[in-house]
């Protein structure tokens, strides 16, 4: 099973939960699986199929818009990380 | 000896600037020899610290300001506006002050006081936005302000093509001239201004450059409950034209500024940790070849900052934005 850490944005959809389980082969199983259990992160996390525009998901540290997307392999082991897109360089 | 008026300059200055805008750029690059993971791959850094005001965002200050001064948008009286409590106010106030404008930058009212004193000290006012909303909290604020009032000229560098213009020309064109050969780019992910200039520029000298975005990952508190539909992406990036795009987090950077510092004597700040730990993460990759980080900044704006002694480095960075 991977885990799936859920930033505090979404924890509300996901009953609260700080990190999940799902199983799946690629980071759209993975995500569907969530998704199913959680129905209301549908919505916040896909958009038109794809991943929602203000969503980030990284896998083993990685954002997946830099790999393939949702059909980046995620491992037994893995660590998907969902954050926000927020703002940088304000800091700088 | 009576010394000249300024207005007459006798004297020969070749080797003088006329101003600090004219110190702005052409930073060193340095081989960071001890630091490579591997003889053959050579890890170099592009030291942007050494830039007049202390930092990368010298380059985008000047070059948004004088953009905008040229097109005719930009005109003496008005007053800058920016979102930033950080290097990119400080520049714009070294710019503004040289040139005469006013400057307002709007931060999070959590923003540290050291930051909002030398803002000040340089002249600058400030404007704070909710603590709670964080930057993109502060981002909101001053498009506002600047809607409401029409003496506001805001740069905002992360809609600002001279942003990337000025990574395109100068920080990128530096490096492919100071090295024969670069495979990968690492900087660090802000406005995505460096990423995107700067990688265009190699990509022409080197075609199958990897552009890498160190990206740091935020504490719970920093990301908050903030909604979805606050999200902000900056218009000038295209993710789409990174290579990779890596996390980091907060003790990951530090632990890269002190490699830098413990193994290169290089006093840098957090986001060139970041970078650091990514370059070097990349270079392992690779059989050989040639990495190179920016480095925005030095260490000095960070020497209070809480993560020096801390035994659990993330529990005393994660409140706040370091990068």
């Amino acid at each position: 099973m991977t885990t799936v850490r859920i930033p505090p944005t979404l924890r509300p959809d996901a009953e609260g939960r700080r990190e999940v389980t799902a199983g799946g082969t690629t980071v759209g199983e993975v995500l569907l699986d969530v998704a199913e259990r959680f129905p209301a992160l549908r919505a916040r996390i896909f958009e038109n199929g794809n991943i929602a525009r203000f969503v980030n998901v990284y896998v083993g540290g990685e954002d997946i818009r830099t790999q393939d997307g949702l059909s980046t392999p995620v491992g037994d082991d893995a660590t998907v990380i969902l954050l926000p897109a927020m703002a940088g360089g304000v800091g700088r | 000896m009576t010394p000249p008026s300024s207005s007459s300059r006798p004297w020969p200055a070749a080797l003088a600037a006329s101003s600090l805008l004219d110190l702005v750029g052409n930073t060193p690059l340095v081989e960071l020899q001890r630091l490579s993971p591997k003889p053959s791959v050579r890890l170099y850094a592009k030291l942007e610290g050494q830039n007049p005001s202390g930092s990368i965002k010298d380059r985008i200050a000047k070059a948004m300001v004088e953009t905008a001064e040229a097109r005719g948008e930009l005109q003496p009286g008005r007053e800058l506006l920016e979102p930033t409590s950080g290097n990119t106010g400080i520049s714009l106030a070294m710019v503004a002050r040289i040139k005469g404008y006013g400057l307002t930058c709007v931060m999070p009212a959590n923003a540290t006081p050291e930051r909002r004193r030398l803002l000040e000290l340089m002249g600058a006012s400030i404007v704070e936005s909710p603590a709670d909303e964080g930057t993109n909290g502060a981002v909101q604020h001053a498009l506002r302000m600047a809607e409401d009032d029409p003496r506001y000229f805001m740069p905002f560098q992360y809609a600002n093509e001279a942003n990337v213009g000025a990574h395109y020309d100068g920080t990128g064109t530096e490096i492919a001239g100071q090295l024969d050969r670069v495979d990968v780019l690492v900087a660090g992910l802000g406005t995505g201004g460096t990423l995107m200039g700067a990688g265009a520029r190699l990509r022409e000298s080197f075609p199958d450059l990897v552009v890498a975005a160190a990206e740091p990952l935020p504490g719970d508190p920093v990301i908050g409950l903030r909604s979805l539909e606050d999200g902000y992406v900056p218009p000038i990036l295209d993710v789409g034209k990174l290579d990779r795009k890596l996390l980091v987090t907060n003790a990951e950077s530090v632990a890269g500024v002190r490699a830098l510092l413990e193994r290169e004597a290089i006093f840098a700040g957090v986001s060139s940790g970041a970078v650091v730990h990514v370059g070097r993460k990349l270079a392992q990759e690779l059989d050989e070849g040639v990495v190179v980080c920016v480095l925005a900044d030095g260490g000095w704006k960070y020497l209070s900052a809480p993560f020096w002694a801390a035994e659990d480095v993330e529990e005393a960075m994660e409140k706040s934005v370091w990068w």
